[in-house]
């Protein structure tokens, strides 16, 4: 009897080890509501995105733009016409159909005069939205917009239903491979596979999303395993301890953030380009990268992404020369330096960033009176009331260069030759021709030294090395797990 | 008199302390907002004593200037209480018992009811961090503190026959307060104040921890803690050489407070003793 059982014993232990199919993730910031067309933090999509919400398009892992509810669709000659065709048999978590009328539906709304949709300038150029039939849409344009598929693709633009819009801060219902399952406010939000999706499944029954937003908690949680992945772990320091430790594995990967010294052009002495200059050539920026984020960082010398193929590398136009800052400030009248203010919200990078950028500034003449900002107080001092000189920020929305373009945008530029260059862009819809324009625009804003900058964010994602299928890049605001699955 | 032990202990610790914080303004070993990047994170040893942060600073340069902003700190907001709290105390026991006692002893209460950080919260968000906010705070915590020393001590001199003979010599009470009850309270105080100086120093540790303190780039000991918090693992020296010195300085303090009030307070001694 004794040997039968421990026989029993022996094949349980011996049977194929079933993979895991949940996942825990952490992330630093809870969003503040879970409506992805009506809310502008980054923490909604990266909840929802691909996992909960779909639109007609979807940006891939690779930055590409893939079909998701939209099959296919075909483009009038004259760029102004786009047909969608939608997939059949798609329904919503609540069971309702996915049909044109919800993606007239929801363009509508997201382009209304009353939208609170945080991009509602991917929507701007929609001069109206009608349904052929059940299954067609065909989206008129004002001007020709060769990146209408790949604005129709963002976060902002997920389909929604008008039966379940009225509560979709709190119980979101969409399309995609998970439902919305629980919402633990200030703790964690998860969600649970959907059995009907319309297509291929997904490996995983059920994921958390747990919100930590201190990094030695964030460390502890990672190391007792209480969270299986941190997609963007907030403490670069830590990562050399997870690359030695085999049960861990780093994935360095590239986001769509400019983090840059925002520097407030109307307010002066930043008025005058020269001090502007000065500033760019006062910082270094290798040992912000080193210092601030622990060597992960690609330096810029402009607002663009550098894995976009249309980049420049212009970071030799504010290349380090302390001395060539001096003079510059010397002949802009400033010979003896003057003061102005840093405010600072909390990310790290800005943080530590900013300390090193104001002792770099010291070096040249230029006193900085530091300040650590909330985030509410951020946005409310310096984001909307430009009450501020210098702030540093990273602007990880992807193709943001358009924000230039716009006087009122909290750093203040003002140039009618920039904003005609991004007039010829939204024209132009030759390839070729929009990385020539994409080009000048970079070249015009880096020298004009609008602002100071710095590097690209790097994504720096700590996982449990079993886990596959992660997103290495964050071209878009996401967390997408369709295809992530745990090692058997 | 015997010096107490506990006391030559104390002072001689806390004047370490302060000694290092007046030699930072003539000279520290390295300029203490000098950043190295290139040499962060460097362990203890011959160049940097106590090695170097994550920016490359000398962490012993940053300790000997940060004990410039505890000890200010410490000393105005022990200063604003004093200032304000005794003469309250000394107000209220010259009119014990009326409306102008209940009304401050009952505002002293209201102030106890806040915790000081609580205070100091509200005045960051008010106007924005910094070391004045930080003073304000802790003074404002410990103007009852005082005051209810004062008015205690003050309320049995008052009964005593010295105090009587004054009044039938005519003297007002306000000479009175100065001329008699404030002297013979300077123990207690000087007690009460070493202990409050401790507890300052503590809570703008605790202020700058958690950032509205000093701001960077001035050093502050609760700062460096806050910065090494997420480093402990690798470069444990970060955390624990701001920490010796807060828990140095502020044992210090209370042994030197100690020692003072058996020195000074005869009753106590012939308790202990």
């Amino acid at each position: 009897m004794k040997h039968l059982l421990l026989t029993a014993c022996v094949v349980a232990l011996a049977g194929p080890a079933l993979a895991k199919t949940d996942i825990t993730l952490g992330m630093q910031l809870e969003p503040p509501s879970l409506d992805p067309t009506g809310e502008a933090a980054a923490a909604v999509d990266e909840v929802l995105y691909a996992n909960v919400m779909e639109g007609l398009t979807r940006i891939a892992s690779d930055g590409s733009i893939q079909p998701a509810l939209a099959r296919a669709w075909d483009v009038s000659a004259d760029g102004l016409e786009y047909t969608f065709l939608l997939k059949d048999g798609v329904t919503f978590h609540d069971g309702t159909t996915f049909e044109a009328s919800d993606v007239v539906f929801s363009l509508d709304r997201a382009r209304a005069e009353d939208s609170t949709n945080a991009q509602k300038a991917l929507f701007a150029g929609i001069e109206s939205v009608e349904a052929l039939n059940d299954m067609v849409v065909r989206i008129t344009l004002s001007a020709p917009n060769g990146n209408f598929p790949f604005n129709l693709g963002w976060g902002d633009a997920v389909i929604v239903a008008p039966e379940s819009v009225d509560t979709i801060a709190t119980n979101p219902i969409g399309t995609g491979p998970f439902k919305f399952e629980e919402w633990r406010q200030g703790d964690q939000i998860s969600i649970v596979k959907n059995p009907d999706y319309w297509g291929a499944p997904v490996a995983l029954d059920r994921a958390v999303f747990k919100f930590i937003s201190d990094p030695t908690a964030a460390f502890a949680a990672m190391m007792t395993g209480d969270v299986d992945a941190f997609p963007v772990f907030p403490a670069p320091e830590n990562l050399a301890q997870f690359e030695v430790d085999p049960r861990f594995r780093v994935i360095v990967g590239s986001t769509e953030g400019e983090t840059i010294l925002s520097t407030n052009n109307m307010q002066p002495p930043f008025d005058d380009v020269r001090v502007r200059q000065a500033l760019a050539h006062a910082i270094d920026r290798q040992a912000i990268i080193d210092g601030a984020m622990f060597g992960y960082g690609t330096p810029i010398g402009t607002h663009f992404a550098p894995h976009n193929p249309a980049y420049v590398d212009l970071t030799a136009l504010s290349s380090y020369d302390p001395d060539r800052a001096r003079a510059l400030l010397a002949e802009a009248g400033f010979a003896d330096g003057f003061t102005t203010t840093l405010k600072l919200p909390p990310p790290s990078y800005a943080r530590r960033g900013g300390e090193i950028i104001a002792a770099q500034l010291r070096e040249v003449g230029i006193e900085t009176e530091i300040s650590n900002l909330e985030w509410a107080q951020w946005l409310e001092q310096v984001f909307r009331g430009r009450d501020y000189g210098l702030t540093i920020v990273s602007h990880t929305e992807p193709m943001d260069i358009g924000i230039y373009a716009r006087d009122d945008y909290y750093f203040q530029y003002q140039s009618e030759d920039f904003k005609a260059i991004m007039e010829s862009l939204n024209l132009a819809t030759d390839p070729a021709e929009r990385t020539a324009i994409l080009q000048q625009a970079q070249e015009h804003i880096a020298r004009d030294y609008v602002n100071g900058y710095l590097f690209q964010l790097a994504k720096t994602g700590v996982a449990d090395a079993r886990i596959r299928g992660l997103w290495a890049n964050a071209p878009t605001q996401a967390n997408d797990l369709t295809g992530v699955s745990w090692e058997e | 008199m015997r010096v107490p032990f506990a006391l030559a202990l104390g002072g001689i610790v806390s004047l370490v302390f302060v000694a290092m914080a007046g030699l930072s303004y003539l000279w520290t070993p390295y300029d203490a907002e000098a950043l190295s990047i290139a040499n962060r994170l460097k362990p203890p040893s011959a160049e940097h004593w106590f090695g170097t942060d994550h920016f490359g600073r000398d962490i012993f340069s940053m300790i000997m200037v940060g004990a410039r902003t505890s000890i200010a700190v410490a000393v105005a907001s022990v200063g604003i209480g004093m200032g304000l709290g005794v003469p309250l105390g000394l107000w209220a026991a010259a009119r014990r018992g009326s409306w102008l006692d209940e009304v401050i002893m009952r505002g002293n209460d209201l102030v106890f009811a806040f915790p000081s950080l609580l205070i100091a919260i509200m005045i960051a968000a008010l106007a924005g961090p910094s070391v004045m906010n930080a003073i304000l705070a802790i003074g404002i915590f410990n103007i009852p503190v005082f005051a209810r020393l004062t008015r205690g001590g003050a309320l049995s001199l008052w009964q005593r026959e010295f105090v009587m003979a004054a009044r039938v010599a005519g003297k007002g009470a306000a000479r009175i307060s100065a001329e008699h009850i404030l002297p013979n309270l300077a123990n207690l105080l000087i007690v009460q104040g070493t202990i409050q100086f401790s507890v300052g120093i503590l809570v703008e540790a605790a202020l700058s921890y958690v950032g509205i303190g000093a701001q960077p780039p001035t050093p502050s000991w609760g700062r460096m803690l806050a910065e090494a918090q997420t480093m402990v693992s690798f470069a444990p020296h970060m955390a624990l050489f701001p920490g010796l010195a807060i828990v140095l300085t502020v044992l210090g303090l209370n042994l030197m407070g100690d020692g003072l009030r058996d020195l000074l307070d005869p009753r106590g001694r012939e308790r202990t003793a």
